[in-house]
């Protein structure tokens, strides 16, 4: 049976203590399967960026596990750590967060050269992952030469380049229009036909419908999971 | 419903035998709509008996051939003209449950809320498998597939609606302060 990339196990986040305690997560269990899309939603203050946080070791738990490729972030040493942060696993923001004074795709080699990888090796990969988002010829645009469709695609490569296989995305479409939207969901959507994971943070239904499961948060734990069925059907009778 | 109208837009367009009608019917609308070929036969018996349309048998194969009356074309047109009526707000089944919930307190309607949300999202999700298959696809087929989208959307807008209200809320008199009318059992049947 195939292992899950990305774990969470019995997950807890609380802030403060006494009157002010708030538990942000309570006992949260998901697997993110490879080649898996999945969709949290939920209102704010839901949950929603706290479980993305931690799966991406951007927070600590307070109780429970987070084990991404097989390994265990709490018995991680803070070097492993930033290396599963650069190297396993990619963020997409609703800001795009790109280096205004560095080209698309030196935005996306950057991360791989801090990495200690060679230059034109970076660039290598760099340009595959800007064609994997329909990007080709469009390497050596700066961001302001670039829509926001266009930029967020650049993001999407940067989280998924070279060895990562773990998206992790909150509100990637928040500044975008719909249509531009959609075509951000159906390349999230391909890349992860492709074999990527993705977990995906997003407020609205129509978007989280893209996903395989959609998790909905209610002050901090699982209220409910839809699946999409295997073989839909639209047909209808008239009289 | 709508069948009847359904069969003289399309005899509209020309003269043909009931088995011709169901196809075209299937195919206009991307094959979303199914109708039985011996409905489509009782239907267009009708329409001769209201003189909407003239039947004839055909010289050759014996088939039976349907042309439009005058009568028939203002029957058509008429129906194309007239907008459906929008059904009063909260007749549907779903807000009927919820509503019901919330009022007579059988169910939790926060998990009567969270049990048709999973389902209308399972719905939407299979809607978008589709969708992401949509290129190449009949104009028909991706119109429909675009308002089962916005319809089971919207759905899940309300759900959502009706939970931030109901969290809101501290009266013990739910329905009242969601001023919400629960709708009278003959309003409902349909």
């Amino acid at each position: 049976m195939t292992e899950p990339i990305l774990s969470m196990r019995r997950l807890g986040k609380t802030h403060g203590s006494g009157a002010q305690r708030v538990d942000a997560l309570v006992n949260v269990d998901l697997d993110l399967m490879p080649g898996e899309l999945i969709a949290v939603t939920g209102r704010s203050g839901s949950g929603k960026t706290t479980l993305l946080n931690m799966a991406g070791a951007l927070d600590e738990p307070t109780t429970g596990e987070v084990i991404v490729a097989g390994e265990n972030l709490a018995t991680m040493s803070k070097t492993d750590l930033a290396r599963v942060r650069r190297v396993a696993v990619g963020y997409v923001f609703q800001q795009f967060n790109l280096l205004p004074s560095l080209t698309a795709a030196e935005n996306i080699s950057l991360p791989l050269e801090l990495d200690g990888m060679k230059p034109d090796e970076a660039r290598k990969l760099a340009e595959k992952a800007l064609d994997e988002v329909e990007m080709e010829g469009m390497a050596d645009r700066y961001p302001d030469q670039l829509s926001g469709g266009e930029q967020q695609r650049v993001a999407i490569a940067r989280g998924l380049v070279g060895p990562r296989s773990v998206l992790l995305a909150d509100e990637p479409t928040g500044a975008l229009d719909e249509a531009t939207s959609e075509a951000i969901l159906k390349l999230l959507r391909s890349r992860c036909d492709a074999g990527a994971a993705a977990l995906l943070v997003t407020h609205e239904p129509a978007y989280a419908a893209w996903a395989d499961r959609v998790v909905r948060l209610r002050d901090g734990r699982i209220e409910g999971i839809s699946e999409r069925t295997k073989t839909p059907s639209t047909t209808a009778d008239i009289s | 419903m709508g069948l009847r109208e359904g069969l003289l837009c399309l005899l509209s367009k020309g003269d043909a035998h009931g088995y011709q009608l169901k196809s075209e019917l299937e195919a206009t609308t991307g094959d979303i709509w199914q109708v039985n070929v011996g409905q489509v036969y009782t239907t267009l018996q009708r329409l001769e008996r209201d003189a909407m349309v003239t039947a004839r048998e055909s010289s050759g194969d014996g088939r039976v051939v349907y042309t439009i009356t005058e009568r028939g074309r203002e029957e058509a047109t008429s129906w194309l003209g007239t907008p459906v009526a929008l059904a009063a707000a909260g007749r549907d089944e779903i807000s009927l449950k919820v509503l019901m919930a919330i009022e007579a307190g059988i169910d939790q309607p926060r998990r009567v809320i969270e049990r048709q949300r999973g389902a209308t999202m399972t719905l939407l999700q299979d809607y978008t498998t589709l969708k992401a298959d949509e290129a190449g696809e009949e104009l028909a087929w991706q119109l429909y597939l675009d308002r089962l989208i916005l319809s089971a959307e919207a759905e899940l807008r309300w759900l959502e609606r009706v939970e931030a209200r109901l969290d809101t809320m501290t009266d013990p008199d739910p329905a009242e302060d969601l001023h919400l009318e629960v709708a009278r059992p003959q309003e409902v049947t349909q």
